[in-house]
């Protein structure tokens, strides 16, 4: 790799990462490494000091916050995949980070750093959504919380600030849910063409509630709230999921690009909507 | 089936040794270029061209040169009177155009990514930063992307006035034609015509090219990524006019080619001159996407096919016409690749008539050049395909009109229409037991069942039955085929004072395990231990005179070279060990290592002990030298000719396109097995490579000649992740063209799956009237392929 000349500053403390991002004029801050690395790389960056956040354990590991999980941005992916408490409370996190791109890349890729990237493409920014997460963020007039629906804004654009470090994301304890993150890649390793993050909650036979979040089905991840309407209440059946599936690509505006045309994107989207809620319902 | 004979003293050849080299790699002590360090050497960076076509208007690189850590800025300009032309060594015909090739660009540029500028400076990041700093204007001219678009009346021209006939983006015709094809289509019950589109490929070896060069007086050390250090030492003296024997060139440890270091390239060339001109050893490593642009590309080609039936399946003739795209320039083979593939279009099958003829086209895009399998894997997707869809048409099991064409066991040697003399195989023996491992019966009865309930997931089964002419090559075909070198090997055998060996080869292995190889073949030769042979490569000081590795030849050619070389040894060994026993040479026997005498109880000399007594030289017989050692250079009589079965099953989800490969055999015939080990390696990597071009890989260029697919997130490399798990078997019909009875594996798989698998595809489609598929086949492509075949089939219906 050879990027462009930077600066590296290593912080020990949030406070100090928030102050070095504040006094600098293009700062990058690294969580993994994983996604800014590439930007680098191709000179697609060119920041004037990256902020390496990797010395702030603070931000790692899962807490138990009563309604809430509290997982630390600085949380890798394997850390997330193999945490009991998130797959007992939280299991659609624990799924859809399974497809994360490789062992190699969950080894040093965190949560934070993917979230905070906002790639369309990527697999947990739609989860977050779907769950209503809710981000804790370190800026210079102190914390706040961002709610997933307030997060992404663009295609790698989010409500965090120059000066902004995220901290941790909570995802609510959903006791009673089934789950499933249905991905669709060309290649074991390769970004979703199109992915579907569902939760479903039923009553006996009946839909009571679900949830849908879409990946890479337009410049943010995308919640399916149609779908998430035409299911409430409806005979947990196949068909009846399928039928319900049908509006999965309502609101969205899907990219045209090397990997799928739009309308093949659209397709996908009410194919893999109604088999992830099949699966999420459990049948 | 037929075997293997029995080989006196065989133990090491035919064992899956573990691989001598792996330790060493696996660990990390390994040699690649990039690892190259050399006192006081400077870093270069190359300025790109960003458009496909353009003249090149100005070049200013003196701001670049007061960048910090920069030692010197250079356009092709400042190199133009001693940089020549990058060479083309095998101008298929008297009129080819042959336009020059400037290492760097001087007055136009043809591709995006040619080199136009460099940048020498302390360490390779100031050489980036610095190319920022030099200001060179272009006047864009119109790309030519397109072939047959190319090929038009008024299209822009490529090279102005250096097409064949001038004017022209034609680069040459290639024809050949045997037996009477006009009255074999004429009288054909079912003539069946397709188009097939060989996309372009991306080689995309693991190591990146990396080129090192010192100046060593007034000589040269130039290590590179390469596949070949022999040819690119001639051709660099050839090219740069700097004497031959001036100029060492050194392969250290390669990671990998697949042909694409089979080339004389832009950076080798400028290396060399840079060092001359600077008194500095430099070093240049490309970039992944700086390496996806620039390092030739393979395959790219339109062919159209027809073929020529009675209507009980037998074929009765076949036509060939091909575009085959050049690129920009002509490379070290660019021109040579589709006509090799002429010669095996015809495939495994008897026909009476044949015609081909290849057009080369210049576009402004990378050259191609050979990639693995080179023309083979062309025209083996191509025969393999059309003969599926024969089947189809006339109603018939794609095996079953197979085996009523192919060349049957007792017909070896058997001369085919394309003048290739077979001179072994055994088809229905691979084809059996292919058919065995793969379940074929019952994978055809649940894709009936499959297709009688509707099911969502269709099955589907490809047929590959292919061979491909290995161990390039007979110097006396390339001579007639107009290739500018000839197709030996050659090998030394030196025996040391303490009975170890040192073998030097003009193979030159970047991945396939020679030092393995060699090692079992010499341990058997000459009876010592495998851990007592070392081989020697690479290193045109060590390894003086070598052809290299290229084209499936290395064990059939330079291997034999060694056994040969290893037989000028034992027979020098047995008149010093007759000497030493007081018998006569006649009355010695020589098994595992240690010379007899035939019918005595006398104690036994081994090799070793010839050896010590051949460097002792204290008592030699009347006219013997001090020295044990051999060489000998091999050149085949034919080509060889491995062949094999290979199915494939896919599940196709009708409601998103996806394929998943469910099940794949492959049965291959390559001849006598020296490492087991080594061979499956070779078809599970060829297999995958193979299985790439038919699933997931395609080099994209938009129309103003960008390269959209220049990164591996882009372009789609599969990894073991993605495949399913391969049975592998062999049957083994000895070549009977050298006395290894080796035919060559390294291309194999990937010749073999590709058809196999875009067959299954189309197999599992037909009930929707699908025929053909564009590869790469995508879930998009197939999810399409499907959705136009039903929309076709409802526009048919409404209108009946």
């Amino acid at each position: 790799m050879i990027p462009a000349q930077f600066d590296y500053v290593r912080p020990g403390d949030v406070a100090e990462a928030v102050r070095v991002l504040a006094d600098s004029d293009e700062p990058k801050v690294m969580a993994g490494g994983q996604s800014l690395t590439p930007l680098l790389r191709f000179r697609l960056a060119y920041p004037d000091v990256v902020v390496d956040l990797s010395g702030l354990t603070e931000l790692r590991g899962v807490t138990d916050d009563g309604e809430w999980l509290r997982i630390g941005a600085m949380t890798t992916h394997d850390e997330v995949m193999n945490n009991p408490m998130v797959a007992a409370h939280c299991a659609l996190l624990s799924l859809a980070t399974r497809t994360v791109a490789d062992p190699a890349v969950r080894h040093r890729g965190t949560i934070g750093g993917s979230l905070a990237h906002a790639d369309p493409a990527g697999d947990l920014p739609a989860v977050a959504l779907a769950l209503d997460a809710e981000f804790l963020v370190s800026g210079e007039d102190g914390e706040r919380t961002v709610p997933a629906s307030e997060f992404f804004l663009d295609y790698l654009t989010t409500a965090l600030d120059v000066g902004d470090v995220l901290t941790a994301v909570r995802f609510p304890k959903m006791g009673g849910w089934g789950f499933h993150y249905e991905k669709f890649s060309q290649a074991a390793q390769a970004w979703a063409v199109v992915g579907v993050a569902a939760a479903v909650r039923r009553d006996d036979g009946t839909v009571t509630e679900a949830r849908v979040g879409l990946t890479n089905m337009g410049s943010t991840p995308v919640r399916a709230s149609e779908v998430e309407a035409a299911c409430r209440g409806v005979p947990a059946r196949l068909e009846t999921l399928r039928e319900a599936a049908q509006s999965a690509d309502a609101g969205t505006d899907p990219p045209n690009d090397l990997s799928a045309q739009a309308d093949y994107r659209r397709h996908l989207a009410r194919v893999l909507t109604g088999r992830a809620l099949a699966k999420a319902a459990g049948i | 089936m037929t075997t293997a004979p029995e080989a006196p003293g065989t133990d090491q050849v035919g064992s899956p040794r573990l691989r001598k080299e792996d330790a060493r790699l696996i660990t990390g002590q390994t040699n690649w270029t990039d690892n190259i360090q050399q006192t006081g050497m400077l870093h270069v960076a190359f300025l790109r061209s960003p458009h496909a076509h353009a003249r090149i208007t100005s070049v200013d690189t003196s701001a670049a040169r007061q960048q910090p850590g920069v030692v010197a800025a250079f356009s092709g300009a400042d190199f133009a009177g001693e940089q020549g032309s990058l060479p083309c060594a095998w101008p298929v015909t008297e009129d080819m155009a042959l336009p020059e090739h400037p290492p760097m660009a001087v007055d136009e540029v043809r591709y995006v990514g040619e080199a136009v500028a460099c940048v020498v400076a302390r360490d390779s990041y100031a050489a980036a930063d610095a190319l920022e700093a030099i200001d060179i204007e272009y006047e864009p001219l119109p790309a030519v992307v397109d072939m047959e678009a190319a090929l038009a009346e008024g299209s822009p021209l490529v090279h102005e006035g250096s097409g064949q006939g001038q004017g022209s983006n034609k680069a040459f015709v290639w024809p050949f034609t045997a037996g009477d094809v006009d009255s074999a289509f004429e009288g054909a019950d079912v003539v069946l015509t397709r188009r097939y589109h060989q996309q372009r490929l991306i080689p995309a070896a693991m190591e990146p090219r990396s080129v090192v060069c010192r100046p060593d007086g007034d000589a040269f050390t130039l290590w590179s990524a390469t596949q070949i250090p022999h040819i690119l030492r001639l051709m660099l003296a050839m090219t740069t006019g700097i004497p031959e024997h001036k100029i060492r060139v050194i392969a250290p440890d390669v990671g990998g080619g697949f042909g694409s270091k089979l080339q004389v390239t832009a950076e080798e060339v400028l290396a060399l001159l840079l060092a001359r001109r600077l008194r500095k050893p430099v070093k240049w490593t490309e970039t992944r996407t700086e390496g996806f642009q620039t390092t030739h590309h393979g395959r790219d080609q339109i062919q159209d096919v027809s073929i020529a039936a009675d209507a009980d399946g037998r074929i009765r003739g076949l036509k060939v016409d091909l575009l085959a795209d050049m690129g920009a320039y002509m490379m070290l083979v660019t021109p040579g690749v589709p006509v090799l593939g002429a010669f095996m279009f015809p495939g495994i099958y008897k026909m009476d008539a044949y015609s081909f003829s290849c057009t080369g086209v210049f576009t402004t895009k990378m050259p191609t050049d050979a990639y693995r399998g080179a023309g083979r894997p062309e025209a083996t997707y191509a025969i393999e395909r059309i003969v599926t869809e024969l089947a189809d048409e006339i109603g018939m099991d794609p095996v079953e009109l197979r085996r009523r064409n192919w060349i049957t066991h007792e017909e070896f040697p058997h001369t085919g229409v394309a003048g290739l003399t077979y001179d072994s195989g055994n088809y229905e023996a691979a084809t059996d037991r292919a058919m065995e491992l793969f379940g074929y019966d019952d994978l055809r009865a649940e894709q009936r069942r499959r297709r009688e309930s509707g099911d969502p997931v269709q099955l589907g089964i490809g047929v590959s039955t292919y061979t491909e002419m290995c161990g390039l090559a007979p110097s006396r075909v390339l001579g007639q085929l107009s290739y500018g070198a000839g197709g030996w090997e050659n090998a030394s055998v030196r025996m040391l004072p303490t009975g170890k060996v040192e073998v030097v080869t003009g193979s030159s292995a970047h991945g396939q395990g020679h030092v393995t190889a060699w090692s079992q073949i010499v341990a058997d030769k000459l009876g010592v231990p495998f851990e007592d042979v070392e081989v020697l490569h690479g290193d045109t000081r060590v390894s003086p005179k070598g052809m290299d590795t290229y084209g499936s030849r290395s064990l059939v050619v330079g291997g034999t070279a060694v056994v040969e070389a290893c037989d000028r040894v034992l027979e020098k060994a047995r008149k010093l060990a007759a000497h030493m026993m007081e018998a006569d040479e006649d009355d010695l026997e020589f098994t595992d290592g240690r010379f007899t005498v035939r019918g005595t109880q006398s104690p036994a000399t081994s090799v070793q002990e010839v050896a010590l007594a051949a460097f002792a030289a204290h008592d030699l017989p009347e006219g013997a030298e001090a020295s044990l050692d051999a060489d000998a250079t091999f050149d085949p009589e034919n080509f060889s000719f491995p062949h094999g079965t290979h199915l494939c099953a896919v599940e196709v989800d009708t409601e998103t396109g996806e394929v998943r490969l469910r099940a794949y055999t492959a049965v291959d015939d390559v001849g006598t097995v020296v490492n087991p080990l080594i061979v499956d390696g070779q078809v599970h990597g060829g297999l995958a490579q193979g299985i790439a071009q038919a699933l997931y890989e395609e080099a994209v260029h938009d129309a103003d000649g960008n390269l959209v697919t220049s990164t591996l997130a882009d372009y789609l490399v599969p990894t073991a992740a993605d495949l399913p798990d391969f049975t592998t078997d062999r049957t083994v019909t000895p070549s009977t063209t050298n006395p290894l009875g080796a035919k060559g594996v390294g291309e194999a798989g990937t010749i073999a799956s590709t058809p196999a698998v875009v067959g299954a595809i189309v197999d599992a489609l037909r009930p929707f009237g699908v025929q053909d598929l564009r590869m790469p086949c995508t879930p998009q492509r197939v999810w399409r392929a499907i959705a136009d075949a039903r929309e076709a089939a409802r526009s048919e219906g409404g209108q009946r």
